[in-house]
Formats: structure tokens, sequence, C-alpha cells
């Protein structure tokens, strides 16, 4: 940072007008960093990347052209719509793009409460769905939110009750908590909106190329940046057949379901990289999965006072959070970072809001002192002992330096 | 024109001691209760002020967590019966 100088000025000592800034000794790095946030942005898979650059070189005109580089470019467009048609098994004019996962929820939300307006504005939902399909909600209808248990999973016969009221436009359930990695009960969810006559909308970003997704649903989005695609590409599936209506103009861009022209190179490193994530799910499953065990073990064992929260059992395979009593959120994970881990947490201190996490607070569990890990191909069993290690000391310094001692 | 009301008092009248944690933010509120309920004996309210958007939240599971009783919730108040 380039500060004035000021402090100390006098004639016998010019104070320059700015001075360079200092670099900090390094500290002592005898660890390397490890990346536990793959559920907010998965580091880019390397057939991603190789597509990124190909895509650069082949695929940058505008797919809407007529010429032979712009048919190049739809060609590459719709082999990456075919490719993401393959993985979650639907048809190939069922698959759009969309600038990002954000955009994606948004234009699922509208489109469903647009076209079922006639029978009313209901957006019945989850109490833990991401926060982009609660500000849809808000926006484009009227929030019906359905609590869940302690696990944060869906109660089941609060939604059919919900999904059977009159006037509802549709039904939103994400697939599997982002934040704690519970999966949802995305098939009786599905069965029961059925019998209703309400479509479903499932925000599949956090399953998507690593666990299945139930079907049943009419609409599903998702986030290329969570399954090791580049940010800034979304998903969005919408089942023939589906009263859904186009938010945007009907040019020739995605039918109206995107604003204006997508991030191609993007789009064709996303379908390769979830092509590829979807073939490694099985394997990455079972050595994630015994990994997070291993943590969920190993903090309720060595972290006093921490709760592990979630499923621990019916879960994604590598998302896990717990929460340190008497632990500020934010002063943990910048002492985590000092350690060279990156997590995420749902402790309001670390939200822009001060607000703690909806989910957490929906379950119910301690939000304080809340901190969560989310694991990645790249993730080695090594980082995971490191962190093992070190977190029992760091959870302990804080509450030493909190006063929050034999509490 | 009649005087105004006296204020109520700050325990409510019940002789229930508070803890104003007003303006703190989590976990502040929460390490100041569990201290105060260290400190009572069995059966002993304490009620504390707290107005974080994680306080109601974060009292009540400490509550389940130490096993005490959250016996009224009324943000940004908070009645804590030790166990």
């Amino acid at each position: 940072m380039w500060r004035a100088g000021s402090v100390g000025a006098g004639p016998a000592h010019p104070v320059p007008r700015y001075r360079r800034p200092v670099t900090q000794p390094a500290e002592p790095t005898a660890f390397t960093p490890a990346y536990f946030d793959a559920a907010t942005a998965a580091p880019l898979h390397p057939v991603a990347a190789q597509a990124l650059q190909a895509a650069y070189a082949d695929g940058w005109c505008d797919p809407a052209r007529l010429y032979t580089r712009a048919r190049r470019a739809a060609q590459l467009l719709e082999g990456s719509r075919a490719a993401v048609a393959e993985v979650l098994a639907v048809r190939l004019d069922e698959v759009f793009f969309a600038p990002n996962g954000t955009v994606a929820a948004d234009t699922a939300v509208a489109g469903l409460a647009a076209g079922r307006a006639r029978t009313g504005a209901a957006v019945v939902h989850s109490a833990v769905e991401h926060s982009a399909v609660l500000h849809a909600a808000a926006a484009h209808g009227a929030p019906v939110p359905v609590p869940v248990d302690g696990y944060g999973r869906l109660d089941l016969g609060r939604w059919r009750a919900a999904v059977a009221a009159p006037g509802v436009a549709l039904a939103a359930l994400i697939s599997a908590s982002h934040e704690v990695g519970t999966l949802q009960p995305v098939a009786e969810a599905a069965a029961a909106a059925r019998d209703a006559g309400v479509p479903l909308y499932v925000d599949a970003a956090a399953s998507l190329g690593r666990v299945p997704v139930p079907g049943g649903w009419s609409v599903l989005t998702a986030s290329a940046r969570k399954w090791g695609g580049p940010p800034g590409v979304g998903l969005l599936v919408v089942r023939r057949g589906t009263r859904w209506q186009p938010p945007y103009p009907r040019d020739e861009r995605e039918r109206g379901t995107a604003p204006g022209a997508l991030h191609l190179p993007g789009v064709v490193a996303a379908a390769a990289a979830l092509r590829a994530a979807a073939a490694e799910a099985a394997a990455e499953d079972a050595r994630l999965r015994a990994l997070v065990d291993r943590v969920r073990a190993a903090v309720a064992a060595t972290v006093p006072d921490t709760v592990v929260v979630g499923d621990p059992v019916d879960r994604l395979p590598h998302v896990v959070t717990f929460s340190c009593l008497y632990v500020d959120g934010e002063a943990l994970l910048l002492a985590l970072d000092r350690r060279g881990f990156a997590v995420s947490s749902g402790s309001a201190c670390t939200a822009s809001t001060l607000r703690p996490s909806h989910v957490l607070e929906a379950m119910g569990v301690l939000s304080h002192g809340n901190v969560r890990l989310s694991l990645h191909r790249e993730t080695t069993e090594a980082e995971v002992d490191r962190f093992l290690a070190e977190v029992p000391g760091v959870v302990a310094a804080l509450r030493a330096e909190a006063g929050a001692v034999g509490l | 024109m009649t005087a105004p009301p006296p204020p109520a008092a700050p325990d409510g009248g019940d002789g229930v001691p508070v803890l104003d944690c007003l303006g703190q933010r989590c976990p502040l509120p929460v390490i100041a209760l569990a201290r105060a309920v260290a400190a009572l004996p069995a059966g002993a309210r304490v009620r504390i002020l707290a107005d974080d958007p994680a306080a109601a939240n974060d009292i009540a599971a400490w509550c389940r967590m130490r096993g005490h009783t959250l016996t009224a919730a009324a943000p940004p108040s908070f009645t804590v019966r030790r166990d």
C-alpha cells in the first residue's frame, strides 16, 4: 500500500511524499498451502485448462454468425451442449448455458414464476437454499420457506403440505446443502411436487459432477466452477413440457435464456470439466468421503467444545462443517489462513451482512466459530493430516486470547 | 397531565440478574453468559441482553450443548436457567 508519510515530519527529516511499500519478511513456509474451499470454487480441472486454451484459439467467434469461423464456434458450443446433455441424460434442446450459477438460478425461478403466473405466486422452498435462490424467490414470487431438521434435511411432511396448497407457482429444493453437505430427499420431494402438479426446480450446484442427482425435476441449475470448470459459466436445464417463460429477448442467444453473448471458451472448458468430473466421480467420492470421515472423527475427538454439523452419512463426499464454541469465526478463518489453509465460514462476522448463515440458523446449530472445509481432486491426505494436527492448537490459542478457557 | 410511567426495571422486576451485552458481537455474549452461568447455583437464572444477529441462535445452541435451559427468549432479552 502506498502511504503518504506524515508521522515525524520535520525540516531535519524531510518526509517523502510517499514511501515504497515495505515487503514483509517472508514467514517461514514449512508448509504448502492447502485449498479447502472447493464448494465455493474448485481448482480448474486440467482438461478444462486445456480446453480453455484451445477454445481461446479456436472458439472466440460469435457462434451466431454465418462465416466459417463462426460455424466452428457454433460447433464447439453444440458439442459442449451435447456433453452436458449426456452427463445429465437429458435432451440437447433442454440444456442452456448461463453467465454464472447465480444468473442461472434467477433465470430458473423467474421463468417458472412467469410461466405459472396464472396459478399463483408462491415459491415453496427449503429453508437451506442458496442465497441466490432465496433472492430469486423474493424477487419473482412470494417465498414460502419449509423448515429442516438438525442435520439440515428437509421436513418432507411440511413440504408436502406446502406444495399442495393452492397458488403455488413452483417449488425449489437444493440437491444437497453446500454449507453442511447434507443430501436432500430430492426424489421424495419431486414426487410430492408432481402429485400437486407443481414444477420442481433443483439447484444442483453442490452435487453436479460429484454425486448423482435424482430425477423428477422440471428445471435444474448448476455452476461450472463448483465442478472444476472455469468461473463465469452457469448451467440451466429445462425439461420439455415445462411451463417456463424465458426472461430475456428471444434472440439467437440460448433462445432467451441468457442475457446476451456467452463466454464460449468458458462454456467449452466447463463441459469438458463436467465430463471429466463425472467420469472420476465414483473414485473421488470414495477417496474424499474417507478424508471427510477422518476430519469429522478427529475434530470431534481433538477439539473440545466443537460440534460437527450436518448428516454424518447421507451427505456430499467432499464437505465438512464444524462450529467451535467461544471462537470468533473470522478470527478462526484468518488464523487458519496464516497457517496456509483456505476455508470458508458461515459465521456472522465473516458475512458482509454480519448475519450468521441462514443454513446454520435453520438447523439451530451453533453459528459462531464456524468453519467449512470442502475438498477436491487435488486434496491430499497429507494436507488433511496437517490441518488436523494444527486445528486444535489454533482453536485453543483463540480461546485463550478471548479469555474463554475453562467455561 | 399524568407523570410518565417509571422505566421498567432492567431485570423486569423479577430479581433475575441482568447481563448487558448489547452491542457486543458473537461470540462475546455467549462467553459472558458462560461465565455468568458458571457462577450461578443450580436452578438460578440469569437474563442476558444481546442484540447481535447471531445471539438468538447461538444462545439457544449453547444451552443445548451445555445442558442448561433457555426459559424465555424475546430478543434482545434471553433468560437462562442453570440446570
